[in-house]
This record gives C-alpha cells, structure tokens and sequence, in this order.
C-alpha cells in the first residue's frame, strides 16, 4: 500500500474531467474522483456505471467526462455488465490480443438504487462468481435521480417524495439496508464503508485496497446529496465528519473475512447531530417527535455495538 | 468433405460454437436451451475449446454480460429460451441501438402463461422489434448452417447488428437429424478472426458506451439504426453465398418449394415448413397448384421481396405460429398483407394461427388449408380471414 500524502494525491491527473453536469455540493462526484486517484497512473481502467445522476451528468452525448474507457448499460446491470467486460479481458489477455505490458482495472459505480435495489441480484451474482472487479456504491440514501423517492438505503423518517411527511407520516417507515453487511456475506475478498473524510486518507485506502486485491470487492461511499438531504451544500464534508462520529456511518473494512474497525471516535456524539442539519429530517425536531429521535437513535446503538462485536471477535 | 453425423438441434448449434470458439459466452438454463450451455460448458471442461463461459445468475444478466463484453472488444454470444428473452427485454435493445455484432441461439418456446415448455413463435416474435437480426431455420441443418453465417452478418461494418439464429423448441432442438457438419478449419476460415475498431479494452484508444442523448441526436441515432438494418438484408445474401460456395448448401432471404406456377401458396417459418411441403408433394401427385414459401430472414422484414414473389399466385395462407393478441391476426399476417398492400398486390390471404405452445400441425392440417384457398377462390366460400388450426372446440 502507498503512502498517503492528500497533497500528492490531488497532482495526479484527474480521470474524471471537469465540465460534467453534477451539481454543486454533490458527494458522488467527489467520491468518484476520489476512487480513481488510487489507481496506478499507468494502470487502464474501464468504468462502468449504472443509471443515474451520475451517467447522465458525466456522458451527455457527444461528450463524456471519462478519461478511461467507460461502460453505461442500463439502472439494474452494473456489476453483471463489468462482469462481461472483465471476463472479455481475461480471454482477450489469455488469446494475446491485448500487450503483456497493458494492465486494466475494472470500477463499476452505482447508486444506492442501482446497487441495493433494482440492481441488487446483478451485483450478487458478479460477486459470487468473483470477477476481478470492483463495485462502488456511492450512497446518498434515495432514488437522487428520479426525484428523491425512497430506496432500501433511504434511513428512517427520512422525508422522500415516496415516503412524504404529513399528518399521518413521519417519513419512511424502516430501516435502512445494511448493504456492506450482506455483500460481506458473500464471502468476496474485500468489502470497505467509507465516505469524505477530512484528508480522505480512509477513502484512499480503501479504494486502493479494493482495486488492487485479486478478486470481487465492494465499496459503500456514503455520499451525501444537497437536493436530496437538504443542506447547504458547503457543510457536505461537516455533514460526512458528523455521520461518522455518531456513528450513523460507521467506517470499517471486511478483509478476507477479517472485520476491522477503521475509526472509534473518542466520544460518540448523538445523532441530532447529524440529523439536525438535513432538511429530511426538519420534521423530526418538532415537538412531540422526541421519540423518534430516541428511536433512529436506538438503531444507530444496536449496529454499532453488533459492529463492534463483529470486530472484536475477529480480532 | 463433409462430415455425414446425426446431431439433434442443440447439439449441431453447440457444435457449431465449438467450431466458432468465440471470445465470451454468457449463459442462463432455460427449457428448451439449457443443452446449448451444457454442452459448451462440457467442450470447455474437456478442452475442445477456450471460450470464457460466465453462468450467470440470470438472462437478464446473460445479456447485460454479453453487451460487456462484446463492447470489451470480444466475440460474444449467449443462448435461451422463451421467458429468459423476455428478461432480456430491454437489454435486446440495447445491444442493438449500442450496434453490438453479438449473437444468440434462441430455441422458440411459448412465452407464459399458462407455463408450457413446448414450441411455438412467442419469444421471437415478442422480440421482432428490438432492432435485431432474425433468422428462422426449419431443421437442424439449417440451425447449423444458420449460426455459422451469423458472426460474418453481424460484423459487417455496413451492418453491425446482432444476429438471432432461431429454431424450433424440441420439434428442432431435441429432435436428431442426418445432417453434414462442415470441418473446423472450413468454419474458422469463413467465420475469420474478429477484429472490432473500437473497443472498451483498446490501450491506445478508451472509448465511451452507452451515452445519455438528448432529443437533438437520439433521433438521429435511431434512423442510423435503422439503415443498417435495411443494410443488412444484402450482406446476409452475399453471407449466404459465400457460405453456398464452401458448403453447397443455397440460402436467401426466403425458400420458394414448388412456387414457380403456384396458385395457392402457403407462407410459414420454421419447422412446419416440412410439414407444408410434404402436403405441398401430395396435392402436386393429385395435379394442384400449390407451393410453399418459407420464411428464412423474419428481421429485416423482406417485404418487396415477398410482395413480388407471391404477385401470380391467387390466394395466399399466412401462418403464424404465434398470437399477438392485437385483435387482428399474427405477427407474419400483418406484416405480409401490409408488405402486398403497399406493393399493389391484391391477392387473397388468409391468416391462421396453428401450433401454438406445442400443438401438432399435421400434413393433413396443411392439405385442408390448402383446399380452404381453392374452396373460397373457385366456389367462392366464405373464410374466416383469421383463424385458429387445431383449437379444441
């Protein structure tokens, strides 16, 4: 593994272009071009992406962002689609109709809807069949690019325009899927959650790890959207520090079955916190819906302490 | 010279892959094509061939596989059945609007419900739209020889499309014919080496697939699309001579039995062709006037073609093997009667639905629809200008 240095990092060329049409104060995009700062200079990559906010935005024909080969097929077959591009690679590389001397890395992004959900069986299965690729779900908790209606990553009482808050709602009902969790369960080589920390050292790492560990990996970015969750959009990195030091989004890794905690923060601080300053959850600091809170704040305890343990065991 | 074999209809396509060895080879089990996989799967264990099979989790990711990788740059194809082509619905489309020469084995079975594993057209015809090459074989001869020709068509830079070489569920794919299988050098000098100019896995040159487009160019797209469709039509003639040189075997867009002075002719696809034509050699015996046109190319649509070749006969029965559940007949019966309309040729046609999800259609059932065409012309008898063959009363 390289040694980090922030400032090294962000000399190398970027991979992704500016001039894409994200929105400002958008966590996918710098996710992205924090995932591809990790890969070898020298290195090839094809990117694969599924439908969303970020295809859209990054490859408006005839223009596209990507300074590496790149794969857009459809919302629900990022992984089964770089499945069929890294198995291409493998028989070209095998028949010598690609240079010894050319290496190429597989990364698929997806949203938390093209990834936990719709797109969910097409990612187990290229992980179980243990492609040499990586899947990248950048996460910001709603169908973003629809309108922001509610997926299985969307957390309690969020207010979705699938889940709306009114008289006889307190936004969505359940809680959110542990998506890294399950994938894990795959028993693939590498499974990182991160999202923007502060120097991005976390991310680097991981990022790293995932494409340069032989084998299917998974890597969950928590990547925060300023239409969706209602901030303003400089506080996104303040917004990331608080989801990780309430513990909401806790940062660990799952290295060949091992479970390793990246982070404890020295003094775990309540989730108000991190609620408090998405407009999602406005409706939940209203008199009477302390409950609630005691509620989101209950979930966020059990999985912490259920990672903790997983943790611990495995030390 | 060729190699004399008895091979059922899965068995001489997978052998035909063997032969072909492409790149990559997505694939999902489906009744009736689940043997194609297998025996794929079985020639790369014992190290016949080096093709990269992925058993995916399902059709839909048999085809999203089998887009990656065929825009990676390598030679790919999958195989299925029925509701497995119906999973693969949009990404059809895909591979064909991202002008992807990739190609399928697909072994017509009725689409659900009620389940039935048995043939009939559904799949394919449910498909007849998604921007693909189709092309019909009658027995397993014709499925061989059809899949040898598919890379050489959907290749071509004129066309660069993919290719459906269909055949008929279990009457075809599990049946064993006599049949001539040409040697492996043969297939691998015709078929050739792929050799893409843009590709996902070209060092030199990264390339970007599958672009979001706004109004100002999709349209565009679709009409290029579509010229390489009509393009098609003639590089799948000069595939077919090409292929005639080396194997002696003549293919067209289509196959006129018995036509030449025909005055009742019967239009149909796949294997009840033979069954047409068994009735079509009894009548000719008792001195009628029949003929049968079979149906090779269904995509792109031979419309001219079909018009000018059916212009002297006086009635024409168009079978499908299919319902469309549009209120108006089958898939073939609207797509001919519009083809004769819009040529001038105003002859009679009577549309029937036979064999639905497995039901016979016998040389007895052929015969009568023939005598139907000469009843209404001759004596003037009223017929139901679209109807059903063999249904339970």
């Amino acid at each position: 593994m390289s040694d980090f240095s922030l400032k090294t990092m962000m000399n190398k060329p970027e991979r992704l272009a500016p001039g894409h049409r994200m929105c400002a104060g958008c966590g996918a995009t710098i996710a992205v071009r924090a995932v591809l700062r990790a890969l070898k200079e020298e290195d090839h990559a094809v990117i694969g992406n599924a439908t969303g906010c970020l295809e859209v935005s990054s490859f408006m024909y005839p223009y596209t962002s990507w300074e590496d080969s790149y794969i857009h097929n459809a919302f629900e077959n990022a992984g089964a689609t770089l499945s069929g591009v890294e198995t291409a690679y493998k028989v070209l590389k095998k028949r010598g109709k690609i240079p010894a001397e050319d290496t190429f890395k597989f990364i698929t992004f997806g949203g938390d809807g093209g990834t936990y959900d719709i797109g969910f069986q097409s990612l187990s299965g290229a992980m179980e069949r243990g492609h040499d690729m990586v899947y990248v779900c950048y996460d910001n908790g709603a169908y973003m690019n629809t309108g922001i209606q509610r997926s299985s990553a969307t957390p309690m009482y969020a207010d979705t325009t699938t889940t709306p808050v009114g008289k006889e709602s307190a936004g969505k009902m359940q809680n959110r899927k542990d998506l890294a969790s399950i994938i894990a369960d795959h028993d693939v080589p590498y499974v990182a959650q991160t999202t923007l920390t502060q120097n991005f050292k976390d991310l680097h790492k991981k990022a790293e790890k995932s494409i340069y560990t032989e084998g299917a990996a998974f890597l969950n970015i928590m990547a925060p959207c300023p239409r969706g969750w209602r901030y303003e959009t400089a506080e996104i990195m303040d917004i990331c520090k608080l989801a990780v030091e309430t513990c909401y989004w806790p940062l660990f890794e799952v290295d060949h079955g091992r479970w390793i905690l990246s982070y404890e923060p020295k003094k775990k601080l309540p989730i108000e916190e991190f609620l408090r300053k998405q407009g999602r959850f406005k409706h939940l600091f209203k008199p009477g819906n302390e409950a609630l809170i005691q509620e989101f704040q209950a979930e966020v305890d059990r999985r912490w302490e259920d990672l903790l343990f997983k943790c611990s065991r495995e030390q | 010279m060729a190699i004399k074999e008895r091979m059922s209809g899965n068995e001489a396509v997978s052998y035909a892959i063997r032969q072909i060895n492409p790149d990559v080879m997505p694939a999902f089990p489906i009744t009736p094509s689940t043997e194609i996989p297998q025996m794929v799967s079985t020639y790369i264990a014992n190290g016949e061939m080096d093709t990269e099979f992925i058993p995916v989790e399902s059709e839909h990711s048999s085809m999203s596989a089998t887009i990656g990788a065929e825009a990676a740059g390598a030679r790919s194809l999958t195989a299925t059945s029925s509701a497995g082509l119906a999973l693969m619905w949009e990404e059809l489309l895909l591979a064909a609007s991202n002008r992807l020469p990739l190609v399928m084995a697909l072994v017509n079975r009725t689409l659900s419900g009620p389940i039935n594993i048995n043939c009939d057209h559904s799949d394919g015809m449910g498909a007849r739209d998604t921007g693909w090459i189709q092309i019909y074989a009658e027995n397993n001869q014709e499925a061989y020889d059809n899949f040898i020709q598919a890379y050489p068509i959907a290749e071509d830079e004129r066309v660069h499309l993919p290719v459906m070489i269909c055949q008929d569920g279990f009457i075809t794919s599990h049946a064993v014919e006599n049949m001539e299988l040409l040697e492996d050098e043969k297939v691998r000098d015709f078929v050739g080496e792929y050799e893409p100019e843009e590709y996902l896995l070209n060092p030199g040159k990264p390339i970007a697939v599958g672009p979001y487009s706004v109004s100002n160019y999709a349209m565009e797209a679709k009409k290029n699309q579509e010229i390489a469709l009509e393009n098609s039509k003639e590089v799948i003639l000069e595939v077919a001579e090409r292929f005639g040189k080396m194997a002696g075997r003549e293919y067209g867009l289509f196959e006129e039995y018995r036509t030449e002075d025909a005055e009742y002719i019967m239009l149909i696809m796949g294997s009840a062709a033979g069954t047409a034509k068994e009735a079509v050699d009894h009548l000719r015996d008792e001195g009628k006037k029949v003929g049968v046109m079979k149906l090779r190319v269904f995509r792109p649509f031979p419309a001219e073609e079909i018009a000018q070749a059916l212009k002297n006969c006086k009635a024409v029965a168009i079978m499908d093997r299919c319902e469309s559940y549009n209120g108006n007949g089958g898939p073939l019966g609207s797509e001919v009667t519009s083809a004769l309309f819009r040529n001038k040729v105003m002859i009679e046609t009577v549309n029937y639905i036979y064999g639905l999800a497995g039901r016979d259609f016998t040389v007895g059932d052929a015969s009568g629809i023939f005598s139907d065409l000469e009843e209404m012309m001759v004596n003037g008898k009223e017929i139901e200008q679209y109807q059903y063959i063999r249904l339970r009363k």
